[in-house]
């Protein structure tokens, strides 16, 4: 029997879960608000909540000024391609491991989680001086491979969660049935897999997105995403919230969008499959 | 049933992804590690030779050492208390019955999918500024003088910043974790009179006590590396250089590379350290 709950227990559960849920988004809800106010209206005291001139002039100013959309194109790559680079590298690997497990697949799939907890700043030198070696700095290829590089213990263990959870006997009724293996691949593991690999690509898309540590040490003027061209408001000159308000809603508004649709993965993916 | 046929098939099938993340994994450590024995200043003369544990010594005896390890250690301490309480507190009340749980879900993990450089100048900025943020604004109106949050508290001010990020994903994990735990044994419980604190105490707090330490190690693990947060506030200014941000300045900014490749090594131990208790767990969790 499902317990009874009273309506006021749950206006009141309903009204703290809102106000603590409104104080948590309010920055980012000030962000938004404020990317439609003129500069002076931002720094206005008392501050203008709703009531105020709304204008799209930030978000004009920002790309005339900048050049927004070749960071953001920079984003869109360098998030995009890393992840795609690392599926096609991982599923077969995940693959392989889920239905053809061997004594060492435990070690290993430890061991890939190892390199992920590997310091970034403890191999910055190296990295740096690769890159220069290779005339990779500042490059979008480069910083691609150094995401994919980064992320993919986390694809890999994200698939391999997903496609242990096929179920064996399916594979066997259909070859019991005479099902080529290029049958089995295409019309019973790939429609069963794709939920797995859309959410890997999801997650990874937004960790890659986000990343700052190899994204502001590894680029400058011309392979710099998102990330970076909003640390460039660090030092600015003059009345600037409003501009960095639009930025910001720039930079973050496609993520927030996605994430808010990997919730779930989330969780299995940042936690190596030990919380579902 | 996997046949030798199939065995060598795998093998192929993961070489790649295993050959990618030695390769990524064994020529930087060993570049960190061979650097961290020499005397090695790119602009000043570049490689002047092995100097032993010369680096390593000097390391950890500099002024800028100890403050540090004080700073990281407060920094991932404070972040860590702050998010698992409250995460409890906020996965607890969002399991409960009401209206709109969805949106409010959704209102309270958003701060997880800002990326760092903008959640650290907004913070900064728009709340944090003694002028013209919101906060100095706050106390204007009760009459008191505005704080300057980024020198004056300046710890303070990223405790919260960092907390403000990982916080989502604390509650994330946590209502995760309480949403599996059977509610016929809280209503038992309850039937048998036991107050909602013992039940608390009995019952919901050792279910989740595998996602708190969960929640624990990969947050420890982030949170040593915590970089962009700093970067953009105080660049490592007014006692937040952590020991991540030291290495940083040591190896790019005064392009000591020997002594920053030491301190690389020092935080790759440290790292380790976490990083064991966490595979144990993953890797236990593996086996069913």
């Amino acid at each position: 029997m499902a317990r009874a709950v009273t309506t006021r227990r749950k206006t009141i559960n309903t009204v703290a879960a809102w106000a603590i849920g409104l104080l948590i988004f309010f920055p980012i809800l000030w962000t938004i608000l404020t990317s439609f106010k003129t500069e002076a209206q931002a720094i206005n005291d008392p501050p203008l909540i709703l009531f105020f001139d709304w204008t799209l002039e930030n978000y004009a100013v920002v790309q005339e000024r900048s050049n927004y959309m070749r960071f953001l194109w920079n984003s869109v790559i360098i998030a995009g391609g890393s992840t795609v680079l690392g599926l096609i590298i991982a599923v077969p690997a995940a693959w392989s491991m889920a239905f053809v497990p061997s004594k060492r697949t435990k070690d290993i799939l430890m061991w890939m989680l190892s390199t992920k907890m590997l310091p970034a700043v403890g191999v910055l030198y190296p990295i740096y001086l690769l890159f220069i070696e290779l005339g990779l700095l500042d490059t979008r290829i480069g910083l691609t491979i150094v995401l994919m590089l980064i992320n993919l213990p986390i694809i890999v263990w994200m698939l391999y969660t997903y496609f242990k959870e096929i179920p064996g006997e399916i594979l066997e009724a259909a070859r019991m049935d005479g099902a080529t293996l290029k049958e089995e691949i295409l019309y019973i593991l790939t429609p069963m897999a794709i939920p797995g690999i859309a959410s890997t690509l999801l997650l990874n898309v937004i960790l890659a997105w986000n990343e700052a540590f190899w994204t502001l040490n590894l680029t400058a003027a011309k392979a710099a995403p998102l990330t970076a061209f909003i640390a460039s408001y660090s030092s600015p000159e003059g009345l600037f919230y409003a501009k960095l308000s639009a930025a910001s809603t720039m930079a973050i508004a496609p993520i927030l969008i996605l994430g808010w649709f990997s919730q779930k993965q989330l969780v299995r993916g940042l936690t190596f499959g030990a919380v579902k | 049933m996997a046949t030798q046929h199939s065995r060598s098939a795998a093998r192929i099938m993961m070489a790649p992804a295993v050959i990618l993340l030695l390769g990524w994994m064994l020529i930087p450590l060993t570049m960190t590690l061979v650097f961290s024995f020499k005397r090695y200043l790119p602009l000043r003369g570049g490689d002047l030779g092995w100097v032993g544990f010369e680096n390593y010594v000097r390391f950890v005896s500099s002024s800028a050492f100890w403050p540090s390890v004080q700073t990281t250690l407060i920094i991932v301490g404070g972040v860590l208390v702050i998010t698992i309480f409250f995460g409890i507190l906020l996965s607890i009340l969002l399991d409960q019955p009401m209206w709109g749980q969805g949106v409010v879900r959704i209102l309270v993990i958003a701060p997880f999918f800002v990326m760092p450089t903008v959640s650290a100048l907004v913070w900064k900025n728009m709340f944090m500024d003694p002028v013209n943020g919101l906060f100095a604004h706050l106390w204007k109106a009760f009459g008191a003088q505005p704080i300057e949050w980024l020198s004056d508290a300046s710890l303070f001010s990223i405790i919260l910043i960092v907390s403000w990020q990982w916080l989502p994903f604390a509650t994330l994990i946590l209502l995760t974790a309480i949403q599996s735990l059977d509610s016929e044994q809280l209503e038992a419980a309850e039937m048998d009179g036991a107050p909602p604190l013992s039940r608390f105490a009995y019952i919901t707090l050792p279910h989740l006590s595998r996602a708190i330490t969960i929640v624990l190690l990969i947050q420890t693990i982030f949170l040593l590396a915590i970089f962009a947060e700093i970067f953009v506030t105080t660049s490592g200014a007014f006692g937040t250089r952590t020991l991540t941000y030291l290495i940083y300045q040591r190896v790019l900014e005064s392009q000591n590379v020997g002594l920053g490749s030491a301190g690389g090594v020092y935080a790759i131990i440290l790292a380790n350290f976490v990083a064991i208790f966490l595979m144990r767990i993953v890797g236990k969790n593996l086996d069913t």
